[in-house]
């Protein structure tokens, strides 16, 4: 697994600029406001949505998009949370944003444990067929799930939990656990295996050895796994709105349902308050350990 | 009694998780493609008919607007993707002092879920009163920019915000794979007196194949996916002008009630990613045996 944050800078190429003459240097601050251009270019939506969200809506027909709020109003953030219609309700994105804990945080945990076991597994027990057996996991992380959906929603039928925050959880753990023990599989590889063998002549067994040993040095992978369950459960939106009724929908569908419900006037700054909401635990995530999330990013797309 | 468990414990721990995705994965698809070869409706049938609903899809006026508009859209957001992620990667590779703030801003969008990132763009896309009214209200009044509403043009509004949330994440990829390059032939470059263009085209780019490969298969992967971001942003529409394999997908199976079509473009949709993803798997997974 390549740690991108990691990586350290090269001098070497640009270090042969230092010798600038005032061309170089005028090269230096064009390089700059070019990544600057880029940098707004990100950031404008972002922008936009915090702005939009705190001007009212006499402002906003009349305003411009990207000006700043003459008068700065709070309102639409209220309604937002606990007012807006996501079609004949109307209590905001607020019990939905509790729906979408309730689902990610079993989701997250289950399916981490799981990958923890799994991993482990795979790269310190290797029995004959192994090797096919997490080939065959890995696979079920690249089918597209619009492959599984006719058939899951038949099942979660049969199973009594149709439209259920427990049927949901089921869904997102099934569908994650390919990505968790691909994860602790390939930390848990670049342990020795003679610290298990010398752990086994010691007498410990296999539930001692992960428990004693390998737990104990899992912390950074757990981080990383935790932080990617989350972000693709909480971000998902084909699971909850293919799964769940009126009630048990997560705060991604809810925020579809308010931006796209045709009842009464357009509220464009109830809208954005309601996305930034939506966004928030997943941004705070990626502020707080945005050096875990790149590294769940790319474990599976850059060779490690 | 002891000593058996003990030795068959590993493969009890890794038995459910693994009959989990032989059920919930290939039963599944197991399923699927059983039920896209029957006459299934509102209900699925089981008895086999034959490829008639692949008959009905590839009749389908709307299925080929969604397989045209997978062209357009994949082939534009995985080409546009990977050229302005080098460009900004090999621009932060520039020693710049203030990279890692840069690089927190440029890939937090990966961050948001596709449908926070489709309801802001459709309000900055929205022609009433976004780009489009902005720029009239500068004093532009001929000013247009209405690819929401145009049925032509709303393909490329959802190209513009697939863009903006995934460049970012290549430009991650890219930089990485640069600062992997060995810095010794890089030193060696520069001693002779080769220019530093020269030494990206001729010497850092070409040894980055294989993340130019990674960065396809997942934008690739991603493309074929793309469902939320449609529907946020346009819905579909105007008309089934956006349409995507897994929009219309789920149209069949959710709206129309129309399982057998659900299923058989499910199955497409299964098969342009082993297309893609069977090769690269095999690859790495080869490579890493040996």
């Amino acid at each position: 697994m390549t740690d991108l944050t990691a990586a350290p800078r090269r001098p070497d190429v640009a270090g042969v600029r230092r010798r600038s003459s005032a061309g170089k240097i005028a090269l230096r601050w064009g390089l700059y406001a070019i990544l600057l251009v880029f940098a707004l270019y990100y950031l404008m939506p972002l922008f936009v949505m915090l702005t939009t969200s705190l001007k009212s809506l006499e402002e906003i027909r009349t305003g411009d998009l990207i000006a700043l709020p003459r008068e700065i109003t709070f309102d639409a953030w209220r309604t937002a949370w606990s007012e807006a219609c996501t079609g004949i309700q109307c209590e905001g994105v607020r019990p939905y944003f509790w729906n979408s804990v309730l689902i990610a945080v079993p989701g997250v945990i289950i399916s981490t444990l799981l990958g923890a076991v799994n991993g482990y597994v795979v790269a310190q027990w290797q029995f004959r067929g192994a090797n096919v057996i997490f080939a065959l996991m890995l696979f079920g992380c690249f089918i597209p799930f619009q492959v599984v959906l006719l058939p899951m929603a038949r099942l979660l039928g049969l199973m009594g939990i149709a439209g259920t925050i427990p049927g949901l959880i089921f869904v997102h753990v099934i569908y994650g656990i390919g990505f968790t023990t691909l994860f602790f599989r390939n930390y848990y590889v670049t342990i020795p295996s003679e610290l298990t063998k010398a752990a086994k002549v010691d007498g410990a067994g296999f539930l001692r050895i992960f428990w004693a040993i390998f737990l104990p040095l899992s912390l950074p992978i757990v981080v990383v796994s935790v932080i990617w369950q989350f972000t693709q459960i909480w971000n998902d939106f084909l699971f909850g709105v293919s799964f769940s009724q009126a009630g048990t929908q997560p705060v991604t569908v809810a925020l579809n349902n308010i931006v796209n419900s045709t009842t009464g006037v357009k509220a464009y700054n109830v809208d954005m308050a309601a996305a930034i909401i939506a966004a928030l635990p997943t941004l705070l995530v990626y502020v707080v350990a945005g050096k875990y999330f790149i590294r769940g990013l790319t474990a599976g797309s850059v060779k490690g | 009694m002891a000593r058996w468990f003990e030795t068959h414990l590993p493969k009890m721990v890794l038995a459910p998780s693994f009959i989990a995705v032989l059920i919930f994965v290939y039963g599944f698809i197991g399923w699927t493609a059983w039920v896209s070869l029957t006459r299934s409706r509102l209900l699925p049938k089981y008895e086999i008919e034959g490829f008639i609903q692949y008959d009905r899809l590839f009749d389908s006026p709307r299925w080929d607007t969604a397989l045209n508009n997978l062209f357009i859209f994949g082939g534009l957001y995985i080409g546009i993707s990977m050229v302005l992620g080098l460009i900004l990667a090999i621009l932060l590779d520039q020693n710049i002092r203030t990279e890692g703030a840069i690089r927190t801003v440029y890939l937090y969008p990966m961050a948001l879920s596709m449908i926070v990132t489709g309801t802001a763009w459709k309000w900055i896309l929205n022609p009433g009163l976004g780009i489009e009214a902005m720029v009239q209200g500068w004093g532009f009044p001929n000013f247009s920019f209405d690819w929401l509403v145009n049925p032509d043009m709303a393909i490329y509004a959802i190209v513009l915000a697939a863009i903006w949330q995934s460049s970012g994440f290549v430009m991650a990829l890219f930089l990485a794979g640069l600062r992997s390059v060995d810095t010794e032939i890089i030193r060696a470059a520069q001693v002779d007196g080769i220019p530093t263009w020269r030494v990206y085209t001729a010497i850092i780019i070409p040894s980055m194949a294989p993340i130019f490969l990674s960065a396809f298969i997942v934008l690739a992967h991603l493309a074929i996916k793309s469902f939320d971001l449609v529907i946020a942003l346009t819905g579909g529409g105007p008309g089934y002008a956006t349409d995507l394999p897994a929009t219309y997908m789920y149209a069949m199976a959710f709206s129309r009630g129309d399982i057998g079509q659900a299923a058989s473009s499910a199955m497409i949709m299964m098969l342009v990613v082993f297309a893609i993803i069977v090769p690269y798997l095999y690859s790495e997974l080869r490579a890493k045996n040996d």
